[in-house]
């Protein structure tokens, strides 16, 4: 298949294509490529950043950095399921280019109950069904994109549920590089009888070892779920010391098992407190073991910022400990399925505060002197204690049985909320039975008694190949509901993937979501129908507060609104304002030489902001003096009729004045005034009259009767491009 | 019970409080190997019909036929001897290929009946 082109949308059909025989060019988990000797560009000597890629968009602020953009250490993870792959996939290329190299499917609603694997391309609930049709179009996707981005994709989804085994072998055929795996999450959240669920998860984990899928544990549900997460932190030690422990006996290499942890508190806790003694106890305990630090998700609420600052702190304790994986929470979790520009957010957060914080651990140290060498150590005793008491109780089963789990107190003490399981109940109970003396199953990665006939090279010898050595035996099926698929999804949404027509979106092609935000000068509950009412009136269908905050109980509130417009936009009706061509440099000298340009400039009207106008004129900062322009610059606070009077002093062939205060149009008001006092006295014909400004655009500084305005980010090349190109109309150069 | 564990609990971690960093370490990857070892175990001495489907899979036999396969299997008490065992012995006795020997299982009720 033809590799992308960055100026067009991914072909989601063209994936689609031939999928019938794709096989995964490659299987197992890729980390980040160190750069030897740290990362040197432009002034900058990074300690921990990894090789650059080969397209990306850099953070905001990165225009004022040359547009570098430093890969941290950790590998970064997005989580992306709409419930519609086709339109994941398009998220999952913009993830990418953001910064995210390991993209985690949810699954749909319910998938860990199903008995068996599902097929075809059926729309999910809150995830995406995981069938080898979504996942193979995703890997496939997710190929192309790679080599875009120039660095390798880690793509990865859930092997939990009573399909386990089977998961796991169609993750294995698929080339799916991680998965959770964690029998206890079956047992406490999915209510998976527990028997069953090891017996699977044993034979899931052999499989998922030889293919290098990168498993991650379920522990950090505990803290998601106890009402004080982190007062369960003794049990999240058990609970990833158990399946570090299981899946190493099964023969897992321990450089595949990640432990998956979140800081457990939040604002307004003094977090810290508690997060950083949990994370030293975890990196020592843990030691041989890969971390996936994951944002909190238990306490966030509708408000983005509020989130958005958590995972800051968040991610910042994984700078100062460490992380080999740093998962995103998208901040818009708490309010709806989270929406395509949120994931970047999510990513950029991480990306901003690792970047932010590289080397961070040669600066600071971490003292355990003090009280977080005692909390470290309080941690790990009652932690140890817990599996004491297991032991002395009969075991795990047992254990589970008397509620040992997710009890929302601090161990040793008991809430009576744990979790508890009967080991005759459950989905799947009684359904385990005894291999026989003669149990037999002639393929690779099998876990566990196997009598296979003696000689044998392979185990799948007497099959002449499984499709682990042979993948072009696997069956492939296409579709199975033919009035639930992804051909009839696309076929609804071809006109704005693929046409004319323009439609805004939040998760889907189409979709027509949009989010305003308003201040209402009314109380919280006045606000949010006003504010819906607001929304209709603007025209949105179902429009929904998603979000509220008081600013006082009386003054106002701050709402977001989301709703649908039923419109689209047609593409070949805009008028795109051409994008500037500028002249060459050597060009503009040859112009400004011929007749020795001169100008005057000044920030105009009661307004000292000097710093834009100086970087447009001074030779330093590349500005107009650079080519050969000769300049005199009259300061801040200058009245218009003085910069008139200057020029006509001077001889100058320009006047350039900068408005950055807007306030009641006093820009618009000083460009007219401009023009105006040049007509009068008579120059304007000879004199060009440019000005910029933050609130200045070229269409409002030519409304205002200027020849060009420029607006936030112009470089002297564009004020001199400009004053040549008009010269060059009025045939003067 | 309750105070009779707090007690315990105090009890346990005065053993604890000359132990260093390291030793505490050790002392938790002791319990842990401990506790996991009956659920290996049941790994290596048990199957399911998740665990044989996963075998068909493996045999190039697609997943909805593996379904009906494992199951009848299941009903018919075979589970023990392995699904990819019973769908070999199936093929071998019919002389044909595996896909055919799991649709034979599917379709053929008397498929299963002498095998072992």
């Amino acid at each position: 298949m033809k590799s992308l082109d960055i100026k067009k949308k991914i072909d989601i059909e063209e994936i689609l294509n031939n999928l019938e025989n794709y096989h995964p060019r490659r299987k197992g988990w890729t980390w980040r490529e160190n750069v030897d000797g740290g990362y040197k560009v432009e002034k900058f000597h990074f300690k921990d950043m990894t090789k650059p890629l080969k397209n990306s968009v850099p953070l905001p602020a990165a225009k004022y950095f040359n547009n570098i953009d430093p890969q941290p250490q950790p590998v970064i993870t997005t989580e992306i399921a709409s419930g519609r792959f086709e339109d994941d996939i398009r998220r999952m290329r913009m993830a990418a280019w953001h910064g995210a190299d390991h993209i985690m499917v949810i699954r749909t609603t319910g998938q860990s109950h199903i008995d068996g694997l599902l097929e075809g391309t059926p729309e999910g609930v809150g995830g995406v069904p995981i069938t080898r049709k979504q996942i193979r179009a995703s890997r496939k996707a997710c190929d192309l994109i790679e080599d875009e981005v120039g660095r390798k994709i880690n793509f990865h989804s859930y092997v939990s549920g009573v399909a386990g085994p089977e998961v796991a072998v169609l993750f294995a055929e698929e080339g799916i590089n991680g998965a959770h795996q964690d029998p206890q999450y079956n047992v406490l959240y999915r209510n998976v009888n527990m028997y069953r669920s090891f017996t699977d998860a044993a034979s899931a984990k052999k499989v998922m070892a030889d293919a290098g899928i990168f498993q991650i544990d379920g522990a950090h549900n505990a803290n998601a779920t106890a009402k004080e997460g982190w007062s369960v932190m003794p049990e999240l030690l058990v609970q990833h010391g158990i399946n570090c422990a299981f899946s190493a006996a099964i023969g897992m290499p321990k450089s595949q098992i990640g432990l998956s942890t979140v800081p457990p508190c939040a604002p307004p806790a003094p977090k810290v407190w508690y997060d950083l003694p949990y994370a030293v106890a975890l990196r020592d305990i843990f030691s041989e073991y890969k971390f996936r630090a994951q944002q909190n998700t238990r306490y966030i609420e509708s408000d983005i910022e509020e989130a958005t600052r958590t995972h800051v702190i968040d991610t910042m304790i994984s700078a100062l400990t460490s992380a080999d994986i740093q998962s995103t929470i998208t901040p818009d979790e708490g309010r709806n399925v989270p929406w395509h520009y949120n994931n970047i957010r999510g990513i950029e957060t991480a990306k901003q505060t690792l970047v932010a914080l590289d080397g961070f651990k040669q600066l600071v140290k971490i003292d355990r002197s003090g009280p977080l060498g005692e909390m470290v150590r309080d941690i790990k005793e009652r932690a140890i204690c817990f599996l004491e008491e297991m032991v002395e109780s009969g075991g795990y089963f047992a254990a589970v049985e008397k509620g040992f789990f997710v009890d929302s107190a601090k161990y040793p003490d008991r809430n009576g909320d744990g979790i508890a399981r009967d080991g005759k109940g459950g989905v799947g109970a009684g359904s385990i039975v005894e291999r026989d003396a003669d149990y037999m199953a002639p393929v690779c990665s099998v876990f566990g008694y196997n009598k296979l006939p003696a000689g044998l090279k392979k185990p799948c010898d007497p099959i002449e190949g499984c499709t682990l050595c042979k993948p072009e035996k696997i069956a492939y099926i296409d579709e199975i509901d033919q009035t639930d698929n992804c051909n009839l999804r696309l076929a609804k949404t071809v006109e704005y993937r693929k046409g004319k027509m323009i439609k805004p979106e939040a998760e889907w092609a189409g979709d027509g979501t949009v989010l305003i935000q308003l201040f209402v000068p009314e109380e919280l509950e006045v606000a949010r129908v006003a504010a819906q009412e607001i929304a209709k009136k603007m025209g949105l269908l179902d429009p929904e507060v998603i979000n509220a905050q008081v600013m006082h109980p009386s003054e106002g509130t701050f709402v977001e609104v989301k709703g649908k417009v039923d419109f689209a936009i047609d593409r070949t009706t805009l008028k795109i304002p051409p994008k500037e061509v500028l002249l060459s440099e050597d060009e503009i000298r040859e112009g400004i030489k011929k007749i020795g340009l001169k100008v005057v400039a000044g920030t105009v009207g009661e307004d000292e902001h000097s710093v834009g106008l100086r970087e447009i004129l001074d030779i330093k900062h590349g500005g107009i003096e650079k080519y050969g322009v000769k300049y005199h610059y009259l300061g801040t606070s200058v009245p218009v009729s003085k910069m008139v009077d200057a020029a006509i002093e001077t001889g100058a062939d320009a006047i350039l004045i900068s408005t950055i205060i807007s306030h009641n149009d006093v820009h618009r008001k000083n460009m007219r005034k401009l023009d105006e006092l040049c007509r009068e006295k008579g120059i304007r014909d000879k004199v060009m009259v440019m000005c910029g400004g933050t609130q200045v655009t070229r269409e409002i500084a030519q409304e205002c009767g200027m020849d060009d305005g420029f607006g936030r980010g112009t470089k002297g090349i564009q004020v001199v491009n400009s004053m040549v190109k008009i010269l060059k109309g009025k045939k003067r150069i | 019970m309750s105070e009779d564990r707090i007690k315990k609990f105090e009890a346990r971690r005065q053993q604890l409080k000359n132990m260093n960093d390291e030793q505490l370490k050790a002392r938790f990857w002791e319990l842990c190997n401990q506790i996991v070892e009956p659920m290996v175990d049941y790994g290596r001495k048990y199957t399911s019909q998740s665990i044989e489907r996963s075998v068909l899979l493996r045999m190039g036999i697609d997943s909805v036929t593996s379904q009906g396969v494992v199951s009848r299997i299941n009903e018919a008490g075979l589970l023990g001897k392995g699904a990819g065992h019973v769908v070999l012995k199936v093929s071998q006795k019919h002389k044909v290929d595996l896909r055919a020997a799991a649709k034979r299982i599917n379709e053929d009720k008397t498929a299963l009946e002498g095998l072992f």
